[in-house]
């Protein structure tokens, strides 16, 4: 898929120059993309170093242990038929406070176990059940509060504050996060099951 | 009110999260300094590791536009954009952000680069970015693991989930920065 969208970008953009008679423009712009490129992936180093590692002392700071518990209510109204007490709930609650914290390296471990677990009870074989559809909603519409990589591209882009997008991104998130809920509990109606 | 909030946001939530997670390994007797240094290791190779990613997608989208192929399609969309106050410029980030997270980081590092970090259209694309997953990653990582092949209405959530981040993102900023 990407790769389509890749050959498309470049073959149409190499015939647009053919037909406007500007070929001229295509060997420079490859050549000083290219560099960017590089210069973009170094302007990161700085901020993505110091952010990994306060992640670390985030992971080890208790706050993940935390935010599990203030979001247990949360996760019981969201899973309402996944037994209490079960493994999945557990993996859960890891992943989606490891997402809220931004620790996308823990997350992912603990929505593969969540999904595992979920598929033990799964009553529909290789059909998604209820309950991973409305996991998967969750990860696919982003709970993350900081966007660690965007930050760091606003830095080396020579943002004022490159944090200055934080609130709009917050609301953002969480208004997505929310219509996807519910189009999820509408949708599963519909959707047959097989 | 919406900008008051928005702004202490901005303003607040990365100092107080530094902290609680400082004060919360001191409290653990964490060697914080080495735990630190740990992590931060990581920043290179991370940052590194984007660059064949970046420069592929950079090459693409740079002669996109300066081939003019970005012109016509933007003179074709803007008349109905524009009626909805969507800038055209973030369009492709909308098209990629769904397919994959290091290709649409070089869309949006193209437009800070052109547009600039601090424009309106540079901080829409930004929360965009930053308010999305890369949906079609995470169904296949999710999804693959579980050994599940038929995803009933997943997909058609996730990409509506997108696309109510990227209405939020332009009418926040709108209303916030515009």
């Amino acid at each position: 898929m990407i790769g389509y969208l890749w050959a498309a970008l470049i073959c149409i953009s190499v015939l647009t120059a053919a037909l406007r008679g500007d070929m001229a423009v295509i060997t420079p712009g490859i050549f000083s993309a290219a560099e960017s490129g590089v210069k973009v992936a170094f302007g990161l180093i700085g901020t993505m170093t110091f952010w990994l590692g306060i992640m670390k002392l985030i992971e080890s700071s208790g706050m993940m242990e935390l935010l599990n518990k203030l979001l247990r209510p949360l996760a019981r109204l969201i899973f309402p038929r996944l037994p209490a007490g079960h493994p999945a709930m557990n993996a859960i609650l890891m992943n989606l406070s490891a997402n809220v914290l931004g620790l996308g390296n823990a997350a992912t471990p603990f929505g593969i176990k969540a999904m595992e677990e979920m598929q033990k009870i799964n009553p529909l074989g290789e059909t998604a059940s209820d309950e991973m559809c409305t996991f998967l909603v969750i990860n696919t519409s982003s709970i993350t509060l900081i966007p660690t990589t965007v930050m760091a591209l606003r830095a080396a882009a020579g943002a004022a504050n490159p944090a200055d997008i934080l609130g709009a991104t917050i609301i953002a998130t969480f208004s997505s996060t929310t219509v996807a809920l519910c189009a999820d509990r509408l949708l599963r109606k519909k959707v047959k099951r097989k | 009110m919406m900008g008051r909030v928005i702004d202490f946001l901005a303003v607040w939530l990365i100092p107080l999260l530094i902290v609680a997670a400082i004060a919360g390994s001191l409290w653990r007797r964490v060697d914080i300094f080495d735990r630190f240094i740990e992590g931060a290791k990581e920043g290179f190779t991370i940052s590194i590791r984007l660059i064949p990613y970046l420069v592929a997608m950079l090459v693409a989208i740079t002669l996109f536009q300066e081939s003019g192929a970005m012109e016509v399609v933007k003179s074709c969309l803007d008349p109905l954009l524009n009626r909805f106050r969507v800038p055209s410029e973030v369009l492709p980030l909308a098209i990629m952000r769904p397919l994959s997270g290091s290709a649409s980081l070089a869309i949006l590092a193209d437009i800070l680069e052109r547009q600039g970090a601090d424009s309106l259209i540079g901080r829409i694309a930004s929360t965009m970015m930053g308010s999305t997953e890369t949906t079609f990653y995470v169904l296949t990582v999710y999804f693959g693991a579980a050994g599940v092949y038929r995803i009933r209405h997943a997909l058609a959530t996730g990409l509506l989930a997108d696309l109510c981040s990227f209405i939020a993102a332009i009418a926040l900023c709108q209303i916030v920065f515009g």
